[in-house]
C-alpha cells in the first residue's frame, strides 16, 4: 500500500525492496576514491565502442545485465525498466536496453534521473503493478560535452564552478514487498521545478540547490522528521558550490543538514587531485555512487537510514542560447534497512527471487 | 524559503569562486608569448632560408596552424589550453584548434552531415563577424578616401 502523507510525500506502508544493484564506471571514476566499490570499471572511455553514444549505451546495458546477474534473475523476471540519461531523446537508454525485451518507461529528469527512476520503480513495486522493476540511469562525459558544450579537443577553460559529468551508470532491482531481502524504500517525495534565475550553465550546483532545499524541506515537514533522524542525507550532484548554498538555503528555515549531509558529486572524485572543479555531475554520478558505495554500505550493515536526493538541471542548449535561466528539480527517496528481518540486521547482499 | 532571485544571486556569488586572474594572466602571457616567439623565430628561419618577408610570414602561419592541428589530434592542445586560456585561444593556433576539434568530434556522424556540417560550428561566428567587420571597415575607408 502507498499512502500520500502531508503535501507530497508517498509513504510505502509495505516497503519495496532493493534486492540487488550494480554500478559501472569509466577511467576517471576508476581513478577516484570509489574505485573498489564499482562492479565494473574500465580504463577504456569508449567501452570498446565506435562512438561515445554507443559507449554510454554500453554502460546502461552492462549495469542492467550485472544487476540481473547478481540477483540471479532473467530478463523476463523484470516487469518494467525505468531508465534515463542526458542525451537528446534518451538514446543511451533506448539503444542500451533494446535487446533486453523488458517493457521500458523512458525518463528524462536530467541528473535527477536515478531518484526519479527509483521512485517510480518503487511505486510500481509497492502498488502491485509489478513484482520486480529495474531503475537505471547513466551519463558519459564525452556524450554530454559534445551535446551540451564543446568538442572534447577544443582548447577551452572550465570555470571553478563547473562540474565534471561522470562516465558511469547504475541499476537497482526493486522487488515488491515481501519478495527478497535488502534495503527498503520507505518514502518518496517527487520534486517541484524550482528556478531562482541562475543563468550560468557552468554553475549547475547553484541552479539545483534551491530544488534540493525545497524537496528536503517538504519531506521533513510531511514526515515530521528532522535531519538528525537520518545517518546520511545524500544529494545527487550539487558539488561543492551547490552544497554550500544548500546549507544556507535550509538555514533560512532553521534546518541544519550539514552534520549528516554528503553529495555524490563530492564522493565520486578526489577534487584535490582530479581537476573536476566543483565536483561530479550527470545522471551517472548519483546512480553509480548509490549503486556502489551507498547500497554497499547497507549490505555491510554500515548504513541503515538515509535520504537520497538526486538533483537535476532542466536546461537544454536551446534554452540557454535563448537566455533562459536554469530550472532545477530534485526527487527524494528514503531508504532504510530491512527492519522486517528477525535479526534487525540489514539484509545480506546476495538478494534473491 | 522565500527568496527573490536577486537575494539568491547574492548567495550564489558568495559561494562561487572566481577564476584566479593573476595566475590565468601569467599563464596566458607565458604560453601566448611563447607561441608568438616561436612565430617570430619561424619568420627569421624562413627568411634565412631565402623567403621574402611576405612568404616567410605566410609560411609561419601555415606552420603554426599545422602544429596546432597536430597537437589537437594528439589530444595535447586542450590540455595546454586548460592552463593557458587566452594564451592559446588568441593566436592563430587557437583558430586552428577551433576548426580541427569539431572535425574530430563530429566525424562519427559521417563526412557530410557530421564533419562537413559541423566543421565551422565554433569558428563560423568568428568568420562571419570577422568578414563583416572587414567589409564595414573597407566601406568606411573608401568613403574617407572620397572625402579626402
Amino acid at each position: 500500500m502507498i499512502k500520500k502523507i502531508g503535501q507530497r510525500t508517498l509513504a510505502m506502508e509495505s516497503a519495496p525492496t532493493l534486492i540487488q544493484w550494480a554500478s559501472v564506471a569509466g577511467k576517471r571514476e576508476m581513478e577516484g576514491p570509489l574505485s573498489q566499490e564499482f562492479d565494473f570499471v574500465t580504463g577504456d572511455t569508449s567501452f570498446g565502442e565506435k562512438t561515445w553514444e554507443k559507449a554510454e549505451s554500453a554502460i546502461q546495458k552492462k549495469a542492467v545485465a550485472l544487476a540481473l546477474e547478481k540477483a540471479g534473475l532473467q530478463n523476463s523476471d523484470i516487469d518494467y525498466v525505468f531508465a534515463g540519461d542526458l542525451l537528446n531523446q534518451c538514446i543511451a537508454s533506448s539503444f542500451g536496453l533494446r535487446e533486453f525485451g523488458i517493457p521500458l518507461i523512458g525518463l528524462y529528469g536530467a541528473c535527477s534521473t536515478m531518484a526519479e527512476s527509483l521512485s517510480l520503480a518503487s511505486i510500481f513495486a509497492a502498488s502491485g503493478c509489478a513484482d520486480r522493476c529495474a531503475a537505471v540511469a547513466s551519463s558519459h562525459f564525452c556524450t554530454a560535452e559534445r551535446q551540451f558544450r564543446l568538442p572534447l579537443e577544443y582548447g577551452g577553460q572550465r570555470t571553478p564552478t563547473a562540474q565534471w559529468t561522470a562516465t558511469a551508470g547504475g541499476c537497482v532491482v526493486v522487488a515488491a514487498p515481501g519478495q527478497g531481502n535488502g534495503p527498503r524504500v520507505r518514502h518518496v517525495t517527487i520534486g517541484k521545478i524550482v528556478d531562482l534565475g541562475v543563468t550560468d550553465a557552468n554553475n549547475m550546483g547553484a541552479a539545483m540547490a534551491p530544488a534540493a532545499a525545497d524537496t528536503i524541506k517538504a519531506y521533513l515537514e510531511d514526515t515530521g522528521t528532522a535531519p538528525t533522524d537520518y545517518q546520511l542525507i545524500l544529494t545527487g550532484d550539487l558539488g561543492q558550490v551547490g552544497s554550500s548554498i544548500l546549507y544556507d538555503l535550509l538555514a533560512l528555515d532553521q534546518i541544519d543538514i550539514a552534520p549528516v549531509h554528503n553529495d555524490c558529486g563530492l564522493l565520486l572524485y578526489d577534487r584535490q587531485s582530479q581537476d573536476v572543479k566543483a565536483g561530479g555531475s550527470g545522471c551517472g554520478c548519483s546512480a553509480a555512487v548509490l549503486c556502489s558505495l551507498i547500497l554497499g554500505k547497507f549490505a555491510r550493515g554500515e548504513l541503515d537510514n538515509i535520504l537520497f536526493i538526486a538533483t537535476g538541471a532542466l536546461l537544454s542548449t536551446t534554452s540557454s542560447a535563448q537566455g533562459e535561466s536554469v530550472p532545477g528539480i530534485a526527487h527524494l527517496v528514503h531508504i532504510s534497512a530491512d527492519r522486517d528481518q528477525p535479526t534487525g540486521k540489514p539484509a545480506a547482499r546476495k538478494g534473491g527471487k | 524559503m522565500q527568496l527573490s532571485n536577486m537575494e539568491y544571486d547574492k548567495m550564489v556569488k558568495k559561494y562561487s569562486p572566481g577564476s584566479s586572474l593573476f595566475k590565468d594572466c601569467v599563464w596566458a602571457f607565458v604560453v601566448g608569448g611563447a607561441i608568438c616567439t616561436l612565430g617570430q623565430a619561424l619568420i627569421g628561419l624562413y627568411g634565412y632560408w631565402g623567403a621574402d618577408k611576405l612568404t616567410a610570414a605566410t609560411l609561419t602561419s601555415v606552420s603554426l596552424v599545422f602544429l596546432s592541428a597536430l597537437l589537437t589530434g594528439l589530444s595535447l592542445y586542450d590540455k595546454i589550453a586548460n592552463r593557458a586560456g587566452a594564451g592559446t585561444l588568441v593566436p592563430i593556433t587557437g583558430f586552428a584548434n577551433a576548426v580541427v576539434s569539431p572535425a574530430l568530434e563530429f566525424k562519427s556522424e559521417g563526412m557530410v552531415l557530421g564533419l562537413g556540417a559541423k566543421l565551422f560550428v565554433i569558428s563560423g561566428p568568428v568568420i562571419v563577424y570577422g568578414v563583416s567587420a572587414a567589409v564595414i571597415y573597407g566601406v568606411i575607408y573608401y568613403l574617407m578616401g572620397l572625402v579626402a
